[in-house]
């Protein structure tokens, strides 16, 4: 822990030195602007891709094509409304106010996951997003419940908890689909050659093309590198394709007998930061279904103000 | 908690506290915005408790809690370091006497 008296200099000597060895950080300890600006980048990020990623499963829970199938997508996109409130709390213990998150995500100036702005096109996309996106996002998200900052390790030890039903509900939907008739096994495969490689790029940047990871790991906000994610999550979905009996969209996709894993073909990162920029095929409707549900809300948000206070000084009536 | 407590249009902050099961205490959840402590009970039951972990909720205005400084940590604390007599293991006594 760093002691408020030292010098500016040895403070941060002392709080690497603190991480380093794998103590925590809480909101009210002192940190290097730099940790705490690291982290409300990130967090907040974070909780933006929760908020813009319930719009393309939200797509299809009017046409879920049973009471069933509709129930599990309802709540799992409320999960998501529920990730990203666990995670604005978090942010806001860095003393950065909703307000402001909300502003800079409605602005554009806040990114949010590139995934997010690919199409939800038929309903084995739910699937596809469940199993892939859900199933990327656990790889990457289990190393963050030992992150250094406490109100993020602890916000994703509850998010990880429940992101494991998502990923076995998606799984599951595409298991029905590949088993069923010729024309569900088609749509299965082809929901999965949309999302595969969007799913591979939601590790970011190659090692070599991330600037900021080297910090970020020695201030243990970061566990893992990129790559080394996304060759995680690869392994683990090979076999799960297989599983499915479904191919793969990567005909250079082959085992490693000397690493142990599987090597993909070329990733496309001309696309993934066209993405990134905001070039994305549902980019511009993302952003303007969130202002439009903002600016739909403010009565009821105002409602609810003038509600509170007439509450109030009606109890404060009675108590005089 | 913030020190920035308003936020979300000025609603304050609240800290939510769930009680898992009868018998044990209400545990900090985490933290929302609400125009009242109402609200808070309502937005608190969606966010903190969608798969039964809780019985029972508090909400607590985030400005309402006093905490202990950071920098105090030591002058609090430390003093029960050296204070090992507190502790049963601190306690020789012979392995055949019983219930002790």
């Amino acid at each position: 822990m760093v002691h408020e008296a030292s010098a500016p200099d040895e403070r941060a000597e002392q709080f690497d030195a603190w991480v380093a060895d794998e103590n925590k950080v809480e909101p009210q300890d002192w940190m290097p602007e730099g940790y705490a600006k690291t982290l409300v980048r990130q967090i907040s990020q974070h909780a933006h891709s929760e908020i813009i990623g319930m719009q393309p499963e939200g797509n299809w829970i009017t046409r879920a094509p049973s009471l069933r199938r509709k129930a599990i997508l309802l709540a799992k996109v409320q999960d998501e409304a529920g990730h990203g409130l666990y995670l604005y709390s978090a942010a806001e213990t860095l003393n950065v106010s909703r307000d402001q998150m909300e502003a800079d995500l409605m602005s554009g100036k806040a990114k949010y996951s590139s995934i997010f702005n690919y199409p939800t096109l038929t309903w084995a996309d739910v699937g596809a997003i469940g199993w892939l996106v859900d199933g990327a996002a656990i790889v990457n998200q289990i190393p963050l419940c030992r992150c250094s900052y406490g109100p993020y390790a602890r916000a994703m030890i509850r998010v990880c908890k429940e992101e494991s039903f998502h990923q076995r509900q998606g799984f599951e939907l595409m298991m029905a689909l590949s088993q069923g008739t010729p024309e569900q096994k088609a749509m299965a495969q082809d929901a999965l050659n949309r999302w595969w490689w969007p799913a591979v790029q939601m590790f970011g940047p190659p090692d070599h093309d991330s600037p900021h990871s080297a910090q970020s790991m020695a201030w243990k906000i970061k566990r893992f590198s990129n790559d080394d994610l996304r060759q995680k999550f690869i392994d683990m979905a090979v076999k799960q394709a297989q599983a499915l009996h479904i191919e793969i969209p990567d005909p250079d996709l082959k085992f490693n007998e000397e690493t142990g894993h599987w090597d993909t073909g070329e990733i496309n990162w001309d696309e993934f930061w066209a993405v990134v920029k905001g070039h994305g095929p549902c980019s511009r409707e993302r952003m303007a279904n969130r202002r439009k549900a903002h600016n739909d809300g403010a009565w009821v948000r105002e409602a609810a103000t003038a509600f509170a206070a007439k509450e109030r000084a009606r109890a404060e009536k009675v108590a005089a | 908690m913030t020190n920035d407590a308003k936020g979300k249009g000025g609603w304050p902050l609240f800290e939510v506290f769930i009680r898992s099961k009868q018998g044990l205490s209400h545990v900090h959840a985490g933290s929302l915005h609400a125009a009242d402590a109402k609200m808070a009970i309502e937005n608190a039951r969606d966010v903190y408790t969608r798969r039964n972990e809780g019985t029972s909720i508090w909400v607590v205005p985030s400005d309402a809690i006093s905490a202990s400084a950071p920098e105090d940590k030591g002058t609090l604390f430390d003093p029960a370091d050296s204070k090992i007599y507190r502790h049963p293991t601190f306690y020789t006594v012979p392995d055949d006497v019983e219930c002790l």
